[in-house]
């Protein structure tokens, strides 16, 4: 049976690991060909590197990196942040990069996963949504821009569009639970499972290990993400396995 | 060297990495001269059945492989590449393979809570505890596929439980083929590399 994957994310700003809070107070976490292999040698299932910056001066640095680090690290790598293009696209996969994932550029221009799907294959193409769970219209909005701009679709009806068009994963993050701790927000991928057919990875909110234990018992999401619980050593990816085994989930 | 076949497949850079990493060059080429000197030979891929026979084919690839395993050289197919080697594909409509293996690629069959493709890391159970792939047993690889070879066990090393029972790694004489990618299974991977590296080794001294 397939195991459950763990996928720490690495946010890359000038060809360095950082880490802030709300993209303000970066500090330099480290190299990510470094960080990418310690991340290896504990486990990780999986690799995402976000550009936080993503200008294009910036897009070849990422190539750079992912080049590096796909030439000593392996395991599949999924490159974000500012892909727009075909031709960005193209650049990273063939720096190394298993899969490109799409988030803003997806909603303005949603022809873009058609696109990538049909001349990279849909195994290729990662839809992120950010989405917050709004209280007057009841429903899950899609969330653009970094989580700073609210788009009014519905990121349930969303998530179905993105599928019909191609995606072949989706990253579905919680913005409501980001930063919390608290915990991933178990309704949301429930709601989200109803409707998707492909793999799906939750991210926002974990805190510690049962964190992982119950988003994968609650609910049938393929992986989980998380950023700074590992990035500040909180959390090690293989405690979060050893946790996982505990509970009898399939991990590697 | 290695020659890794050129046919316009994608991401091949990384089984190149990986090859460089357990310390074997390789070449990306499709001229015949340079895969027939080879001391290994990899079929890659990744995409569509039918497409990849076809830009085989119009590369006048074929008989060059057929050559390759006439002579021995240990010829690895990854993911499609692997699929490729078998007699009859059924992606899209039917296709001849190449036919170095017995056995057809058909879809995964479908299961209540199993998502195809198969995305994702999975449990090898070794059938053939004497092949130099063997130390796979137990050790999850990285798949992504939506179909899977249907063969005689004989040629089964080892394969993975999912709505069916998948064969994940293929042998006979020269010919090996893994479902997986190898390049992207971290430590479990390289040491299947490592192995077949040790296949090379052996024919590279029988060449010689």
């Amino acid at each position: 049976m397939l195991a459950k994957r763990i996928i720490p994310c690495l946010d890359v700003d000038d060809g360095r690991v950082k880490k802030g809070i709300n993209f303000v107070n970066l500090r330099d976490v480290g190299d990510p060909v470094e960080i990418a292999a310690m991340y290896q040698e504990q486990g990780a299932d999986e690799l995402v590197f976000l550009d936080i910056t993503a200008t294009n001066e910036q897009r070849k640095t990422m190539a750079d990196v992912i080049e590096r680090v796909s030439s000593q690290v392996f395991m599949p790598l999924t490159v974000g942040g500012g892909i727009r293009s075909i031709e960005d696209m193209q650049t990273m996969l063939r720096a190394g990069a298993d899969k490109v994932s799409l988030n803003s550029a997806a909603v303005n221009n949603p022809a873009l996963i058609q696109q990538g799907a049909e001349k990279f294959g849909s195994q290729c193409i990662v839809v992120a949504i950010d989405t917050w769970w709004n209280e007057e219209t009841e429903q899950y909005d899609v969330m653009v821009k970094g989580g700073r701009e609210d788009t009014g679709l519905n990121a349930i009806q969303w998530a179905k569009v993105v599928q019909k068009l191609g995606a072949g994963e989706l990253l579905i993050t919680s913005m409501d639970a980001d930063g919390t701790k608290n915990g991933f927000d178990i309704a949301l991928y429930q709601a989200m499972d109803e409707v998707v057919d492909v793999p799906l990875i939750a991210s926002g909110g974990v805190g510690k290990v049962e964190d992982f234990s119950e988003v994968f018992q609650e609910t049938n999401v393929d992986a989980g993400l998380a950023a700074s619980v590992f990035h500040f050593r909180e959390l090690t990816v293989d405690q979060v396995k050893a946790h996982l085994r505990e509970q009898k989930v399939v991990v590697r | 060297m290695i020659a890794v076949i050129d046919y316009d497949t994608g991401n091949v850079k990384n089984v190149m990495k990986a090859l460089t990493y357990v310390g074997l060059e390789s070449i990306l080429t499709d001229d015949a001269d340079e895969i027939l000197s080879a001391d290994g030979v990899i079929l890659p891929g990744v995409g569509s059945f039918g497409p990849a026979m076809d830009e085989l084919n119009k590369r006048d690839l074929v008989p060059v492989l057929q050559e390759v395993v006439q002579r021995k050289i240990p010829l690895l197919g990854i993911c499609l590449g692997m699929q490729l080697l078998f007699e009859t594909g059924y992606e899209f409509g039917q296709h001849q393979g190449l036919g170095f293996l017995p056995g057809k690629i058909v879809e995964i069959p479908a299961k209540e809570g199993l998502k195809v493709p198969e995305m994702g890391w999975n449990q090898n159970e070794v059938l053939q505890p004497a092949s130099r792939f063997a130390g796979v047993d137990g050790k999850f690889t990285y798949f992504v596929h939506s179909f899977y070879a249907d063969c005689p066990q004989e040629i089964v090393v080892a394969g993975v439980q999912y709505s069916t029972f998948i064969p994940s790694v293929v042998s006979q004489g020269s010919v090996v083929g893994m479902q997986f990618h190898p390049e992207k299974s971290t430590d479990a991977g390289l040491d299947l590399l490592k192995a077949y590296k040790g296949m090379v080794e052996e024919y590279v001294d029988t060449r010689n």
